[in-house]
């Protein structure tokens, strides 16, 4: 079987304005493959081209082996896809939203019928399949938009952001939910500006800056990669000298990253390096040890940080 | 065989319409009812006192009647052209959550105005209903000219819709109602003959595509021969529709397949 995606120096330009900038990709059957990266960085529209729904300006891109150009109608008939806005019809009810949805492929009207009552069940929405979507929370919008995306029995879901704006609650919902697509061997494509978004669901994934892939591998790998295993967050007191402070920090011989509200200290044994900056002479207000995460990897390859 | 996928957009339509209907249609109904029953009721007594020539002798709620018939199915089909387009794009943006499905945005388009046709054929036969209750015209010539009348809303409806689509805000709409749909219903030989006005304006409205829209639908409803051979005039109104169809699956690919 080919892969599922399989794309060559691809490439989206708007006008001179270059949004997706040569990059390769693979995905693998079965694999749930992350695009990480700040606002801008072309994850959208990397997707939208997998998704057939934009045209490839350059290079080549290949989608369940076929081509997103001229078989975009066969190809949009596998594929579930779950846009960054919900545009879910808010006049009409859960289950109508579903049903146009699924007519839209040519399902016959009983298949929908029994289709929306298991995905209702699958997104826990069974209670709401007559009530109208406008009262519903962002969680559950969120959840009627995946039961949308899954009418027509996709092989391969298309997610652009699914948790962006919820509170932490309705993301853990929502994690689970697609994990469990995951174990029924449905393709996960997704795209977050959350770290612990890509941790927590990805098997793998590129890192995306300014249209162009930085990274790319698996979340602990990345980490291993380009993090220590520890990370110390140091907030100092308003009147401290910063400058002579990372001085201080750098004369450790850990690697030091100024952030405007605190300094980052990439080491391997946090609780060491925390004794040795008050043997140092440093009075920080702030001290906190954590594992390194994916932000850390983005911070390190781009200098910026991930969260806006 | 696979069902035609505009049909699959129109049946979307149909089951949305469940719900929406009443905004929608009651105001598309009552409108051109209340202008029917304050201009060829009560305006009309006033013009009727003195048989009018320009009017062909007839009453002037009888010559009126098509005008305003054609030029209502007009304003469904702008409607119909720019709300729900709106929505799709912008507002609620389900035009983008159809075409990540085999729908394709020439589809869209498509399936619009097959909706279109079914939603001004509708409000433009209540009004013939209505105004052959008013004895402002005989059923028979009312529902024949239900043809000429639906043809011109349904070629506004693609015309507008191929622009719109494009809109990227929304300010610009009330301009087009101001600028163009107004002056269009009024001045197209709806309310009284084009030959009215001074000689330009009534050549610029000779060539107003509502002006060939009203011109047929008065020839059928009152059996009378229209301005100009009724080829020209059918040519007018179906070139408009197929223009707006042809820029339409432009446009709509433009917009929705950056
Ligand atoms: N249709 C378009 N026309 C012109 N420029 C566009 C278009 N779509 C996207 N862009 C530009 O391309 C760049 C990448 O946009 P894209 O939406 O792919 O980023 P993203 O990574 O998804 O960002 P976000 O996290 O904000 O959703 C942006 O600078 C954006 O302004
Ligand atoms: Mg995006």
């Amino acid at each position: 079987m080919p892969p599922v995606v399989e794309a060559r120096a691809l490439t989206k330009r708007f006008g001179t304005f270059t949004a997706v900038d040569r990059i390769d990709l693979e995905v693998a059957r079965g694999e749930a493959f992350g695009f990480l990266g700040p606002n801008g960085a072309g994850k959208t529209s990397a997707m939208r081209m997998i998704g057939a729904v934009s045209p490839v300006t350059e290079g080549q891109l290949r989608v369940l082996g076929m081509d997103p150009e001229r078989e975009g109608a066969e190809l949009r008939a596998r594929l579930g896809v779950v846009p960054q806005e919900d545009a879910l019809d808010q006049e009409l009810t859960v289950a109508e939203n579903l049903a146009i949805y699924g007519r839209y492929f040519d399902l016959p009207r009983p298949v929908i019928r029994e289709r929306i009552d298991e995905l209702l069940e699958f997104v826990q929405l069974s209670e709401r399949r007559q009530a109208r979507v406008d009262p519903l929370s962002g969680g559950m919008k969120r959840r009627v938009v995946i039961a949308r995306a899954l009418i027509n029995d996709p092989e391969v879901m298309l997610l652009d952001e699914p948790t962006t704006g919820l509170d932490p609650q309705a993301r853990h919902v929502l994690w689970d939910r697609l994990f469990r697509l995951k174990q029924r061997g449905i393709t996960l494509l997704l795209t977050t500006h959350y770290m612990d978004e890509a941790e927590q669901l990805c098997d793998r994934l590129v890192v995306m800056d300014a249209g162009r892939i930085v990274a790319e591998g698996a979340p602990t790998a990345l980490i291993a990669a380009h993090a220590t295993r520890e990370v110390v967050e140091i907030r100092l007191a308003p009147e401290e000298d910063e400058d002579a402070a990372v001085q201080v920090l750098e004369r450790t011989g850990h690697r030091v990253e100024a952030l405007p509200d605190r300094v980052l200290v990439y080491v391997d044994d946090g609780d060491a390096f925390v004794r040795e900056v008050h043997a140092r002479g440093l009075e920080p207000t702030a001290v906190l040890t954590r594992r390194a995460t994916l932000e850390d990897v983005f911070l390190r390859l781009t200098g910026r940080a991930l969260a806006d | 065989m696979a069902m035609p996928i505009a049909l699959r957009v129109l049946e979307g339509h149909a089951r949305a319409y469940r719900h929406t209907w009443r905004g929608t249609t009651i105001g598309a109904v009552l409108t051109p009812v209340l202008f029917l029953a304050a201009m060829g009721l009560g305006l009309g007594q006033l013009v009727d006192r003195e048989p009018t020539a320009a009017l062909g002798e007839l009453s002037y709620l009888a010559w009126l009647t098509p005008g305003l018939l054609a030029a209502s199915a007009m304003q469904a089909g702008a409607a119909d052209g720019t709300f729900p387009v709106l929505a799709g794009t912008r507002w609620v943006r389900t035009y983008h959550t159809a075409v990540a499905s085999p729908v394709r945005p020439r589809d869209l388009h498509l399936g619009n105005l097959l909706w279109a046709t079914i939603r001004i054929s509708v409000i433009a036969l209540v009004f013939v209903v209505v105004a052959a209750g008013f004895g402002a015209v005989p059923l028979s010539r009312g529902l024949l000219a239900l043809g000429p009348a639906v043809l011109t809303g349904v070629a506004f409806c693609a015309v507008l819709s191929a622009g719109v689509v494009l809109l990227i805000r929304d300010q610009f709409l009330a301009g087009l109602n101001r600028f163009v749909i107004v002056p269009l219903f009024l001045f197209s030989g709806t309310f009284f003959p084009v030959e009215q006005l001074p000689p330009v304006a009534g050549a610029i409205a000779r060539v107003l595509p509502l002006w060939h829209g009203v011109e047929l639908t008065r020839a059928l409803a009152l059996g009378t021969a229209p301005a100009l051979p009724w080829p020209v005039h059918l040519g007018v109104v179906v070139a408009l529709l197929v223009a707006g169809i042809l820029a339409g699956s432009v446009t709509f690919d433009r917009r929705l397949r950056p």
